[in-house]
């Protein structure tokens, strides 16, 4: 049964990157990869009760921060041009 | 009681790909920026809520149980929190959503930000 999720969650990883790929605006992109970072999750978490390694779950807890950082963090670089702080007290 | 369990375990795993599948097919299928982050929205509230909650039946009650709580919380607060920023800032860079009024599709003002 966690194979038949695993196979799951690879084939919407696999439409994820098809828009990705396709995806007319930027912001496409950065939807397809968001959602191909949450699948990532998902997939360590079942891949750790189908090996039996349930150590893996810390790094699917690492995935989903640095997934939602990273996210925000390019949202942030496509608003502002740069990942400081404006200087002389532009938009923020 | 241990069949019942897995019983209810598979079903959450099994409906948590479906959705997970419908999710991906919308984030293909549908016509424009605002649609598509709505079924982007599906696999990570429903999708990976179900498929998290499976695994939990099958772990029960340990530290393994904790952590799958802590990812479901993580993506339940921090999924609705970077839609909603993606859209403001479709929104706030000019992204029109695609409105026909008379039932033909239009353009999505997405020629400025095609890349």
């Amino acid at each position: 049964m966690f194979t038949v999720a695993i196979a799951a969650i690879l084939a919407t990883m696999t439409l994820a990157l098809v828009r990705a790929a396709l995806g007319p605006t930027v912001f496409d992109r950065i939807l397809a990869v968001n959602m191909f970072g949450t699948k990532t999750v998902l997939l360590i978490a079942v891949m750790a009760f189908l090996s039996n390694r349930t150590d893996f779950l810390d790094l699917a807890l690492l995935y989903a921060l640095v997934n939602y950082v990273g996210v925000i963090a390019l949202l942030r670089l496509f608003r502002l041009g740069g990942l400081a702080d404006p200087v002389d007290g532009g938009e923020g | 009681m241990s069949l019942a369990i897995d019983l209810a375990s598979w079903a959450c795993l099994v409906t948590g790909s479906a959705f997970a599948i419908v999710g991906g097919i919308g984030i293909v299928r549908l016509p424009d920026f605002y649609t598509r982050l709505h079924g982007g929205g599906i696999t990570d509230t429903l999708g990976a809520g179900l498929v998290l909650v499976g695994l939990m039946l099958q772990a029960g009650l340990s530290l393994v149980t904790v952590k799958l709580v802590m990812i479901l919380f993580l993506l339940w607060v921090t999924s609705p929190t970077s839609a909603h920023a993606l859209a403001k800032s479709a929104r706030t860079n000019g992204l029109e959503p695609l409105i026909a009024p008379d039932g033909k599709p239009g353009d999505a003002g997405g020629a400025k930000w095609s890349t």
